[in-house]
């Protein structure tokens, strides 16, 4: 890559006033780094990531709402999250967890397990219990 | 408390740790002499992983390996703790700081608050700089940022304590002796014979065979997984290869610097011929990211075009074959 081939598109990284740093060629062939403000097939794969995870939490969101699972799916996928990575955030098994899902089970759970959830998801037992109520 | 510390920006987060903390005990390391040297550069399909729901591939050694390999072939001895308990973590990196020591920590990227949105994912391996502390605040520099930054006790606390895989737990380390004269000669071929090693091996998913797998892989994509999932994968493919701290072009320009550099180093004339034909392989790589994102924006699968970017990923194997087994030669 050339020093004036390395692409400045727009990008979401203007958000956090932040530019990533390329390697590549000067006129002399010497290697030189150069600020990047993004690069669309990249920005393109990433937004599509997005995008997929939005859906998820959408889908999450509206199987709570017909009360087919638990909050804490949604809250999962809303923090971007799979099911061993927040099976390790509560120190539960993954099947454990798994079985939260199912809204009876979610109900029974105590206080304190709850509040777990809770802290790890950073909302208020309310907003646990009643996705309507998160924000977002 | 404020250590005196430069700042200096680099492409990826583990290189960055190395020559900044170098760089601040005086011993001037560029970003691609550290990832050279520590056999940074790798393609390798991880099977049975999955990765925000698709299949993981890295184009570079597990996280901490870059460190641990430059450490042993320059001669610098590295003090690394790992920690169960936050508060015991956090005073260590408080006396380290009273010490007027900056250290290197792993962090988790979900929690980092001055990165964008998009970028938080929990992706365990990032890496970072302390350099001090006012008023309950930690003064940061991470090598992906331009400037350096902060974050507060509490946001420390959980990126150093992120869950999942390779969760940081705490995780600090920082040089603790140097020798006299660093021998980069000899580091520098140890570095370029493991990575012509890794990038040769005979194993299904590593290094150039690695490349051919997911090529195979890609083709079988739309038929077996349908549009969606076989876009969803190919993107993840080139978020890999291109997310921030590559340097571009899955890490081959950062490694074409590094053969620059030692060409001059080791007065071998044949790495800076070398250096040359990394770049063209990583514009190469640019080429194929650039035909994936066509595939995914128009949101088609033709198997056509899958076999097309597969056809392009083979070729880039034959050339990095072609060209490890030349670098092998040109150290002998």
């Amino acid at each position: 890559m050339k020093k004036e081939e390395v692409p400045q598109d727009k990008s979401n990284l203007e958000t956090a006033k932040l530019k990533e740093l390329c390697y590549a060629v000067d006129e002399d062939g010497n290697y030189i780094t150069v600020n990047s403000s993004g690069w669309d097939p990249k920005t393109i794969a990433l937004s599509q990531a997005i995008e997929e995870i939005n859906e998820r939490v959408a889908e999450a969101k509206s199987r709570v709402l017909n009360n087919e699972t638990s909050p804490i799916e949604y809250y999962m996928e809303f923090h971007k999250m799979d099911l061993s990575i927040l099976a390790s955030y509560v120190g539960m098994w993954t099947w454990l967890v798994k079985r939260h899902f199912k809204p009876q089970i979610f109900k029974k759970l105590s206080e304190r397990k709850l509040q777990n959830y809770a802290d790890i998801f950073d909302v208020t037992l309310d907003q646990l219990k009643d996705i309507t109520k998160h924000g977002n | 408390m404020e250590i005196n510390f430069t700042h200096h920006q680099t492409a990826h987060c583990e290189n960055g740790v190395i020559s900044n903390l170098m760089k601040h005990h005086g011993f001037e390391i560029s970003e691609p002499m550290a990832f050279g040297i520590g056999s940074g550069l790798l393609f390798c399909y991880i099977p049975f992983l999955k990765v925000n729901h698709a299949p993981a591939l890295t184009y570079r050694a597990m996280p901490g390996f870059i460190f641990k390999r430059f450490a042993k072939r320059v001669g610098i001895q590295i003090k690394r703790e790992k920690f169960k308990n936050p508060e015991d973590a956090k005073a260590r990196l408080d006396a380290n700081l009273e010490n007027n020591n900056p250290v290197g920590l792993q962090v988790g990227v979900y929690n980092l608050t001055y990165f964008p949105d998009e970028y938080r994912f929990h992706f365990n391996a990032h890496n970072l700089i302390v350099y001090g502390k006012q008023n309950g605040t930690y003064l940061i520099s991470d090598p992906v940022m331009e400037t350096v930054t902060t974050l507060t006790a509490k946001d420390l606390e959980k990126v150093r304590f992120a869950k999942g895989p390779f969760a940081p737990k705490g995780h600090v380390y920082y040089p603790v002796s140097f020798p006299e004269n660093l021998d980069l000669e000899k580091a520098i071929i140890k570095g370029i014979k493991h990575t012509c090693r890794d990038m040769l091996a005979p194993m299904p998913v590593l290094g150039v065979k690695g490349i051919r797998y997911v090529a195979k892989l890609i083709r079988k994509w739309p038929k077996k997984n349908g549009v969606k999932k076989a876009n969803h994968y190919l993107g993840q493919v080139v978020r890999m290869q291109e997310e921030i701290g590559t340097g571009g072009g899955g890490f081959r320009y950062i490694f074409a610097a590094f053969l620059q550099e030692s060409s001059g180093i080791l007065k071998n004339p044949k790495l800076a011929e070398l250096s040359k034909e990394m770049t063209v392989i990583g514009d190469l790589w640019r080429d194929f990211a650039l035909e994936a994102s066509r595939i995914y924006k128009n949101r088609s699968a033709q198997e056509d075009a899958y076999n097309k970017v597969a056809s392009q990923l083979e070729i880039i194997a034959d050339e990095e074959e072609a060209f490890f087994k030349k670098l092998k030669n040109a150290i002998k």
